[in-house]
């Protein structure tokens, strides 16, 4: 056990380590992408190029610059913005994360409760007009953007309604400290929450009801019954138990993306300044220690929650703890 | 009598019209007695039991008829009072031991869930019954095969887990279908002994769906031949296999090779194949096949009468 989860380190490691390469060599060994010229701006004397070449250390070969980025990424941690000298990257990560997480974390507890409701009484009420019903509504939510839905959200919330009982309690838009004012932290966080959540309500429950049926056709099922148990426990203990694994696949993965970053468009919505926001500001600027520093940041998080998806595996599913 | 069936009908809507998978079969079941149901896939023969274990959960699908057991009538039971005497009172094995347990559990677990749904019993005390399960149907080391998954059981040894399951609360009523179809034949005869020694013991009636003869004629106190959704022939075993009288019955004994003697040169076989339920020919649903057919086989079709060994055909009626 020990030894695997070394092994599984280690191809974590690799995987990093390569996503870093294939990065930095898009952005410094491209033809055409030559980073010098993008900071000293347009119209700029070989003079000041080269100047700027060597001041940013541009001059000095590929492996070199490499290595001393990532150096500077997880040894040092001074590595500073391309766009902005005085700006380090490494805290402006860190101060990112705590909002992404916290924006993503509160959907996913959402998304993940709701749609398992919806998923068990859809499939336990197949066919009937709850199931249809709920099918339809999950297709609305897989359906909506989120960049619109999310400025829906705001109309109603921030100006058209906020006056009303209903939405007089949400607060403007930002993001507030946990550890400063947890009350502020949950409260502005509920409409991103509830906005993020809709669309993996949707397909997390379209997903689950028919993962669930289908579990309904196997034999064991049919056993379950000859065993004189009860629906309940059948859909619950049986079905639903088994139905989990699909699940628990597609939550690893669009965990992973959305810690990663792809929880953007919520962010820029709801003017949150994750993880997702700097990553899309530092690309604009092509703006490369930042885009190095998110990566990296972002495929850890996807390696991560992908490692924690094999172990929930194992735990899901005995078949898998053989070898 | 433990179950007593009377013009048992199942129908199934389908796309193509009304299926009638069930067509008026009548059995009784006397206590600690083998039943051996005999037919080909599609002859109604396990439909005809799930409809007993109350296990048919298509909405499409419509019983009629009686089923009564130890007197009581099972059709149109309400649910509940039917799920208190599954795996209580009438259990079932099934035909293939590789899917019909729940991959996540292990065979403890599964087993001690139907004790404790029908007992009450404490979890240590549901354990306890459990190894003393497995200890009776020979696994050779019961305690740590309850922990066992069941994909880390081999074909033979997860039918004897099911077996254990079914006997688990003293079941009168004892439902196989086909338990031996998916295993070896050195595995079968294991399990072939485990059912007569069980049925010795716990003193349970059996019903024995199969479709090898040779199963039958070595297990079956009583046999039921099944031809497209009816019963075609039925009596001891015995009587059935020195004196087969339907000429399916006698076409389906023909076509087992002798073990002694001659061997012919050709094993005889049916010709034609069984009949699509959607369009059963007129008459004898067999007549197509038969060898001996004559002008009343397409113009009605043959009852099966009264008598313990019976054959529903008019050449047995007519001699």
């Amino acid at each position: 056990m020990f030894y695997a989860i070394l092994r599984r380190f280690g191809q974590m490691l690799f995987v990093m380590f390569g996503i870093s390469v294939i990065v930095f060599l898009i952005f410094f060994a491209t033809p055409g992408a030559d980073p010098a010229a993008r900071i000293a701006g347009r119209n700029a004397s070989p003079e000041v190029l080269a100047a700027v070449r060597h001041s940013f250390g541009f001059d000095q070969p590929l492996y070199v610059q490499y290595t001393r980025m990532m150096e500077k990424i997880f040894v040092t941690g001074d590595l500073t913005s391309f766009v902005n000298r005085g700006w380090k990257v490494v805290p402006a990560v860190m101060d990112s994360i705590p909002v992404t997480l916290s924006l993503v974390f509160g959907a996913a507890v959402l998304w993940v409760v709701v749609s398992i409701i919806i998923g068990v009484v859809a499939a336990a009420t197949r066919d009937s007009w709850l199931d249809k019903l709920l099918m339809a509504l999950g297709l609305l939510g897989i359906s909506m953007p989120v960049y619109w839905l999310g400025e829906v959200m705001n109309l109603m919330t921030q100006s058209r309604y906020h006056e009303s009982w209903a939405f007089s309690w949400v607060p403007p838009l930002g993001y507030k400290n946990f550890s400063d004012d947890p009350k502020g932290w949950f409260l502005t966080l509920v409409i991103p929450w509830i906005t993020l959540a809709i669309l993996y309500i949707g397909i997390y429950g379209r997903v689950l009801r028919a993962a669930i049926i289908e579990s309904m056709q196997e034999d064991y099922i049919r056993t379950a019954r000859a065993k004189g148990l009860s629906e309940t426990r059948i859909l619950f203990r049986h079905a639903l138990r088994t139905s989990l694994i699909a699940f628990v696949t597609l939550f690893g993965l669009d965990f992973g993306a959305l810690v990663g970053g792809s929880a953007l468009l919520t962010e820029v919505v709801f003017g949150l300044h994750g993880i997702g926001k700097l990553t899309y500001d530092a690309l604009q600027n092509l703006d490369l220690p930042m885009i190095m520093a998110t990566v990296m940041y972002a495929s850890m998080f996807v390696v991560i929650a992908n490692a924690v998806v094999d172990f929930v595996y194992i735990l899901l599913d005995p078949r898998l703890r053989a070898s | 009598m433990i179950l007593s069936v009377r013009d048992l009908k199942v129908s199934f809507r389908t796309h193509d019209g009304p299926v009638r998978a069930i067509d008026g079969v009548s059995f009784d079941l006397e206590e600690s007695e083998i039943l051996g149901v005999v037919g080909e896939s599609g002859s109604g023969k396990t439909v005809s039991l799930l409809a007993v274990m109350g296990l048919i959960t298509d909405p499409n699908a419509t019983i009629e008829g009686s089923i009564r057991y130890k007197g009581r009538e099972l059709v149109g039971l309400p649910p509940r009072e039917l799920r208190r005497l599954r795996g209580n009172e009438i259990a079932m094995i099934f035909q293939d031991p590789m899917t019909a347990l729940t991959p996540v559990y292990t065979i403890g677990w599964q087993i001690a869930e139907q004790i404790r749904a029908h007992r009450g019993l404490s979890k240590s005390k549901a354990m306890e019954r459990v190894e003393e399960l497995l200890a009776e149907v020979n696994f050779p080391n019961p305690h740590e095969a309850m922990s066992r998954y069941p994909h880390q059981l081999s074909g033979g040894m997860r039918q004897r887990a099911v077996i254990a399951m079914a006997l688990s609360c003293d079941p009168a009523l004892l439902v196989a279908d086909e338990p031996t179809t998916a295993l070896d034949v050195t595995v079968q005869a294991g399990i072939l002994d485990l059912v007569r020694k069980l049925r010795a013991k716990h003193k349970s009636a059996v019903v024995f769906i199969t479709h090898d003869m040779g199963v039958v004629s070595e297990l079956a106190d009583r046999v039921m031949v099944m031809y497209a959704g009816r019963v075609v022939e039925r009596g001891t075993r015995t009587e059935l296999f020195s004196d087969p009288r339907h000429p399916y019955t006698r076409a389906l004994l023909g076509s087992i090779p002798p073990l002694t003697g001659q061997k012919p040169r050709r094993l005889p076989a049916i010709p034609g194949s069984p009949p699509s339920l959607l369009r059963l020919p007129q008459g004898c649903a067999f007549g197509p096949r038969c060898p001996v057919r004559y002008e009343p086989c397409e113009a009605g079709k043959p009852g099966l009468g009264a008598s313990a060994h019976a054959a529903a055909c008019f050449r047995v009626a007519q001699a």
